[in-house]
């Protein structure tokens, strides 16, 4: 496995280690560094600062980077606020509309697999007397919308449902869960952090009211988002979560991080240029891995749907192989799993278990993110080194062996510890 | 995570992997863990029934690296030794050994509880064995 020898023996066109973990984070694109840089050093000013050139120039651009924002999204520019990032801008979006319209209704929707960024900020209104319902997913890892339609009722304000899932790439029908919101005059927020700048996102097309963003996802830089806050049909009205100088038209205080701000603006500019091309590439990428990956072992499973998915995500299962196990044998592909041994909590992923997946093919998965600077020596390398891993690992697994002798897994008592 | 380098050179050099006879008289088999918890293990041993010397030790383990780790160095501690000495064995010196973290303590339990599983499977076949052989005797 891994030997040292084989890990330097890397083919023409590969370097190693291999980014191959994109939903996690992306490197930030060289054209949105440069866009950046003046920012940090000659252009330092503050935004808020209106009686100098410094601040001009600060705020010209950072109303620039708004534009290249609302471009990508199909928004008006005043529609949209600058945060420190999408769990900011989830925060702001579910806690703002709930304070905001506490006396019309108190309960909100939204679903089982959404980021602990929603997750956890709709906990956190249920300990306030809100009242949250959980949709589940079906095996596809997609919400059906009959539930979605039962679960309104008229105490409902907010339905809170992602566009594409960070860890099976799936895309919600945010389009028809808008139109079903804005029938019963319900607002609709969706994290949009993984699906903005990769597939067609647009918050009229997609009856989107309120969407989350983030740089980093789109090789921009780290700790800098936006939120979009729909402000005609319906006019929506958030309380602000932040209290202080009342920048961003009150709804975010703080300093601009212009220099990020920037960065955003050009990662929004350069993915909307580069979207499409970008997206057929990375398909066609995802599905010369999942071809190989299939063609050569058995037992493998792709987790959530084919149809409806992010072209650079891939998540698969390698079934009695333990994921953790998996990435120290490919040790020099930088990927990330749903085993619980790769989570602080030691409990396998909650998203793949929400598909009714078994926790022994939750242990199994590994998610593979492809992007803008992977390539197909990367993935022919990446293919080649997991099919060899999950053989020798396989070699190791009782339960491969069980299995391959007939034995029914289900039908033995295992002591559970 | 960062692994020890003992616990990397067993997990790209396991030893002891295998497969022994489950139905032979002379074999123990430890089943221990499960798949939902994402570590099982399986130790089987060969003990000489003269000496009750353990000859062969051979395991498999879906798991993480430590948890394979553990079951291999397991069967390296085990070989040679008699059935009694070999449930000496604490998982802590399995810890010692390895540089487990917090975290993977019980991965090492896990091990422990294999040894402890085949040698029971063992004593049991064994004693049933001696039983039958006593009942036999006594026709």
């Amino acid at each position: 496995m891994g030997s040292a020898a084989a890990q330097e023996q890397a083919p023409a066109g590969v370097t190693l280690p291999i980014y191959m973990d994109n939903q996690a984070t992306s490197p930030l694109d060289l054209r949105v560094l440069e866009a950046m840089t003046p920012y940090f050093t000659s252009k330092f000013g503050n935004a808020a600062s209106r009686n100098h050139a410094f601040g001009w120039e600060a705020e010209q651009a950072v109303e620039t980077a708004r534009e290249q924002v609302a471009r990508l999204i199909g928004a008006n520019a005043k529609e949209i606020i600058f945060t420190s990032g999408a769990t900011e801008s989830d925060n702001l979006a579910i806690k703002g509309v709930a304070e905001m319209y506490h006396e019309r209704g108190n309960h909100i929707i939204t679903q089982v697999t959404e980021h602990k960024a929603v997750l956890d900020t709709c906990k956190r209104l249920e300990k306030y007397g809100y009242r949250v319902t959980y949709l589940p997913v079906k095996a596809d890892g997609l919400i059906d919308l009959e539930d979605l339609m039962r679960a309104m009722d008229e105490k409902t304000i907010l339905v809170t449902i992602m566009a594409a899932n960070n860890e099976i790439g799936v895309l919600q029908p945010i389009r028809e869960i808008g139109r079903l919101c804005h029938e019963k005059g319900v607002l609709f927020h969706t994290d949009a952090v993984q699906a903005a700048g990769k597939v067609s996102f647009n918050v009229n097309e997609d009856n989107v009211d309120l969407a989350s963003i983030s740089a980093h996802k789109i090789y921009g830089p780290k700790g800098v988002g936006a939120l979009y806050v729909r402000r005609r049909n319906p006019r929506v009205q958030i309380s602000a979560q932040i209290d202080g100088g009342g920048h961003e038209r009150g709804m975010r205080s703080g300093t601009l991080n212009v220099p990020g701000i920037v960065g955003l603006g050009k990662a929004c500019e350069i993915a909307q240029e580069e979207m499409k091309e970008e997206g057929r590439r990375l398909e066609a990428l995802r599905d010369r891995l999942k071809q190989k990956l299939e063609s050569e072992l058995d037992y493998v499973h792709v987790n959530g749907s084919m149809e409806r998915r992010l072209p650079g995500n891939l998540n698969m299962s390698f079934v009695y192989v333990e994921g953790e196990s998996l990435l120290m044998g490919i040790n020099d592909v930088a990927v990330s799993s749903g085993s619980a041994c790769t989570s602080a909590t030691l409990e396998p992923s909650y998203v793949l278990k929400a598909l009714g997946l078994g926790d022994d093919v939750a242990h199994s998965s590994i998610r593979f993110g492809l992007g803008r600077f992977n390539t197909r020596a990367e993935v022919d390398y990446v293919a080649a080194k997991v099919v060899d891993v999950v053989k020798k690992l396989r070699e190791l697994s009782p339960l491969y062996e069980m299995v391959k002798e007939g034995i029914d897994l289900t039908k033995i008592e295992w002591q559970a510890h | 995570m960062a692994y020890s380098d003992k616990v990397v050179d067993h997990y790209n050099n396991p030893r002891n992997v295998g497969t022994l006879d489950k139905s032979s008289t002379e074999v123990g088999t430890g089943l221990v863990g499960a798949p939902e918890c994402g570590d099982v293990m399986r130790l089987q041993i060969r003990v000489n029934p003269e000496t009750q010397v353990i000859e062969e030790a051979k395991f498999k383990t879906f798991g993480c690296g430590s948890a394979i780790a553990s079951s291999s160095l397991a069967t390296e501690w085990i070989k040679g030794r008699t059935v009694e000495d070999a449930l000496a064995i604490k998982n802590t010196d399995i810890v010692k050994e390895l540089s487990l973290p917090p975290v993977k303590i019980h991965c090492s339990v896990l091990a422990e509880d294999a040894i402890r599983a085949a040698i029971g499977d063992w004593k049991k076949k064994n004693g049933a064995a001696e039983a039958a052989a006593a009942a036999a005797s006594a026709q």
